[in-house]
């Protein structure tokens, strides 16, 4: 019998674009869990790889200089200052065989830090056919670490490399990668006689002025560490007429590149597919097309493609309310409180929600393919100049797209962004951009009130109104993102330095993962908060019943039942239910509550039931159909097919007899929501990755006082050219 | 052959050359000279974006997209 081992902590790193979440889901399978450390910016993907051992995902990096918050992360991760425990015991250190000058240069700065290292030699077949073949073995005995080959995407390589981590535990430290001394080492050493903390800080501290080691040697030994990493730079500088950061580059390429010599055998091959898919990608005239016609695809087969799918689900709930009411039919219970909250509150508001799955799952399963193929990389490549009309850069659009999915994925995104203000101002608009909880809106308002018409004989009215929501978000986070950057986020012209990686297959199993926790949030929301606002609108709603309403329309009830028989009768009693539900909701808390605010939404064109709704999609957008749902399933609007959502609004009257949807009112609903921040998850997103409720509390503002707006000017304007 | 110093900026898709020098040593210089742009080692311009900038270049047998104002910074010897 074995004993129960210890858990040894196994940190993974690598460049972007090494397939290092490929070969994490390769090691830990479906054994995975996302860590939350707090107070810091981050979530760490943690799984387990065997019994004994856990290992985390940091965050893909060039460097561990540390600017941009996931180098921080990074960094704050191997030293173990992230959560208070000790540092990981081994590091792994994903490189690409086809481009091992760049990789290694992140090699060469874990191996500072003074724990065994690792290095897995990954997607060594692209490199074959790239024409570069990698001897591991003489690499390994240059570097002085144990270096594995592996193909992540083909899992093969991955005993090996588990073995030589075991072996590697407790094991040396590596040795220092540089050729000789150098003007830095004599500095770290006269800075660690009185501030011992080791190699890997006190260089990274010399090197990076203002960077996160200068802040954790700070913590560590006071203020007066600032101005003794400042002299020490200032020494540097006037001993070699070099920056430190110059000669710590400068010193790794030189160890790289004897490292290397022999190493890698390179034959030539003819023009790569990279290039020549670039000439035609990033081509000026096909390029723009291409770009243009992909993004209208994805959007229009997220509505063509999801179809069958929705109904699907919508059919799954109808029949789930009909199966319930079967069941309570004939008992004490029917028509009564328990089946009115399982049938209109529960099922009406999941259902009415979770019927977008199908979109949202296509449009990150896009997403996901486009990113990892390469493309993404490509967009932001030919949407830089544009964004630096408003003071951003191309850094900016993996963020700013990803929010068209959600917009939390799309802020975590922005994490890459090494400039603060412009990490900041991304932050700020992202939530601009129409994400996937807004379709159920536009969907569901489009398709009721906007006609199907066409003009110019082939283009559809109701694409148009779409594609123009979108539009909107975009040029307000443009107009926002500009008047930020030249007011209270001004900084120095923005950057942009990125690497184009070579255009791969994705790794279906990857994109897959990546969907699948992505369906599974939304899954979540829907589950929880969405069911908990259905049931709390659903109680307001029903409560308090009016004794009043319900003895005068029984009276109304044993009238006709005494004057009329057969099919008028039924007709009869049909009319005062249906009258009946409208007063008692009227008069129950929801009703109060909603005519309270009506004179605030009024002037937007809502009633007192639109009002409600967007009040209590407060935490999330998507509540506001949902809670249409159960007002109209309560309220029995729409006759006989009650389910149906858009019948109900269209067959919706204000007290004076005329509907209460128009075109303008759905138009002012759609803008208000385009713009509006209610998203309690994006609040508490922007708050943790700016550390700041200021922002947060920023965001929610500014966004809802634009949406007030929006919809107040769409309404006007609608109604004048008599929407 | 006598060797010209040029700025990167400057070139044309297809040229390049030797590094000679990184005239800047803030962050942006450190990211470049990380990203493997330093003295010594060739570059090729590959192409410029449809709008004029960034541009696509090739550095350590890889593909980088660089500002024209960063490309300034890197000055390059090219048979002259």
């Amino acid at each position: 019998m074995r004993l129960a081992t210890a858990v040894s902590r196994v940190a993974l790193i690598g460049n972007p674009n090494t397939g290092k979440t490929t070969l994490f889901n390769a090691l830990t399978g479906l054994n995975q869990r996302v860590g939350n450390y707090p107070g810091v910016t981050v979530e760490v993907k943690t799984g387990r790889c065997g019994e004994d051992l856990e290992v985390l995902d940091l965050p893909g990096t060039y460097s561990l200089a540390a600017f941009s918050p996931d180098e921080a992360v990074a960094a704050r991760a191997l030293i173990g200052d992230l959560d208070g425990s000790p540092g990981p015991d081994l590091a792994i250190v994903v490189v690409d065989a086809a481009n091992l000058n760049r990789n290694l240069y992140l090699v060469t700065q874990v191996m500072d830090i003074g724990i065994p290292v690792v290095v897995a030699l990954n997607m060594g077949d692209l490199a074959e056919k790239a024409g570069i073949t990698v001897d591991a073995k003489m690499l390994s005995g240059k570097l002085g670490v144990p270096v594995v080959p592996t193909l992540a995407s083909k899992r093969e390589g991955i005993v090996s490399l588990t073995a030589a981590v075991r072996a590697g535990i407790g094991g040396d430290r590596p040795a220092t990668p540089w050729n000789g001394p150098s003007p830095l080492e004599a500095e770290e050493a006269k800075l660690a006689k009185i501030r011992p903390a080791g190699r890997f800080l006190l260089r990274r501290g010399i090197v990076d002025a203002g960077g996160s080691a200068e802040e954790a040697l700070i913590a560590r030994y006071g203020e007066s560490v600032r101005g003794a990493l400042a002299a020490a730079r200032e020494r540097i500088k006037e001993n070699t007429g070099l920056a430190p950061a110059a000669i710590e580059a400068k010193m790794r390429y030189t160890f790289i590149g004897e490292a290397l010599a022999g190493v890698v055998d390179r034959r030539p091959v003819g023009r790569s597919f990279t290039d020549r898919a670039d000439a035609v990608l990033t081509h000026r005239i096909f390029g723009t097309a291409i770009f243009v016609l992909l993004l209208t695809g994805i959007f229009m087969s997220i509505f063509s493609g999801a179809a069958p799918f929705m109904d699907l689900i919508e059919g799954v709930f109808d029949n789930l309310g009909e199966l319930v009411i079967g069941w309570f039919a004939g008992s004490a219970l029917e028509g009564g409180m328990l089946e009115s909250l399982i049938v209109d509150g529960a099922i009406a508001g999941v259902g009415g929600v979770l019927v977008f799955l199908p979109q949202i799952l296509i449009l990150f399963l896009f997403l996901a393919l486009l990113e990892d193929c390469g493309y993404l990389a490509r967009a932001a490549f030919l949407m830089d100049r544009l964004l630096r009309f408003c003071g951003l850069s191309g850094h900016s659009f993996i963020p700013m797209l990803s929010s068209f999915a959600c917009a939390i994925p799309g802020i975590m995104a922005a994490r890459t962004i090494g400039d603060r203000k412009d990490r900041i101002t991304t932050i700020l608009v992202a939530p601009l951009m129409s994400c996937s909880a807004r379709l159920p809106i536009y969907a569901i308002m489009i398709a009721a009130f906007v006609p199907a018409v066409t003009v110019f004989g082939f283009l559809s009215v109701r694409g148009l109104v779409f594609a123009g929501m979108y539009f909107l978000g975009i040029m307000v986070a443009v107009a926002v993102a500009f008047l930020l950057k030249k007011t209270m986020l001004k900084g120095p012209p923005s950057t942009f330095v990125m690497e184009l990686p070579p255009y791969r297959l994705p790794a279906l199993r990857t994109v897959f993962l990546r969907v699948y926790d992505r369906g599974k949030a939304f899954v979540m929301r829907a589950g929880t908060i969405i069911f908990t606002m259905s049931v709390v609108i659903w109680a307001l709603g029903y409560f308090p019943r009016s004794s009043d309403v319900l003895s005068k329309h029984d009276a109304d009830r044993e009238v006709a039942a005494a004057t009329l028989s057969g099919d008028d009768l039924a007709a009869r009693i049909a009319e005062i239910d249906s009258l009946e539900s409208g007063e008692l909701l009227r008069s129950s808390a929801l009703g109060t509550m909603g005519r309270a605010i009506e004179p605030v939404v009024e002037p937007l064109g809502w009633d007192w039931k639109i009002g409600m709704a967007a009040i209590a999609a407060f935490p999330a957008r998507e509540v506001v159909i949902s809670t249409l749902s159960i007002i109209y399933d309560l309220g029995e609007e729409g006759g006989a097919d009650e389910g149906n959502l858009i019948a109900a609004m269209t067959a919706s009257k204000r007290e004076d007899g005329t509907p209460v949807f128009s075109l303008a009112v759905a138009l002012s609903l759609m803008v208000f929501f385009a713009l509006c921040c209610q998203c309690g998850a994006t609040v508490a997103t922007i708050r943790r990755e700016l550390n700041s409720w200021k922002w947060a509390g920023f965001a929610f503002t500014y966004m809802t006082v634009l949406a007030y707006l929006g919809a107040l000017i769409t309404y006007r304007l609608a109604s004048a050219l008599g929407a | 052959m006598s060797m010209n110093i040029t700025r990167l900026s400057s070139c044309h898709p297809g040229e390049g050359g030797r590094i000679a020098r990184l005239t800047e040593d803030g962050p942006v210089g450190q990211r470049l000279r990380e990203m493997g742009v330093i003295e010594g080692t060739g570059i090729k311009v590959i192409r410029v974006a449809p709008l004029g900038d960034p541009m696509e270049i090739e550095v350590m047998g890889y593909l980088l997209s660089l500002r024209k104002s960063e490309a300034q910074f890197v000055e390059i010897e090219v048979a002259g």
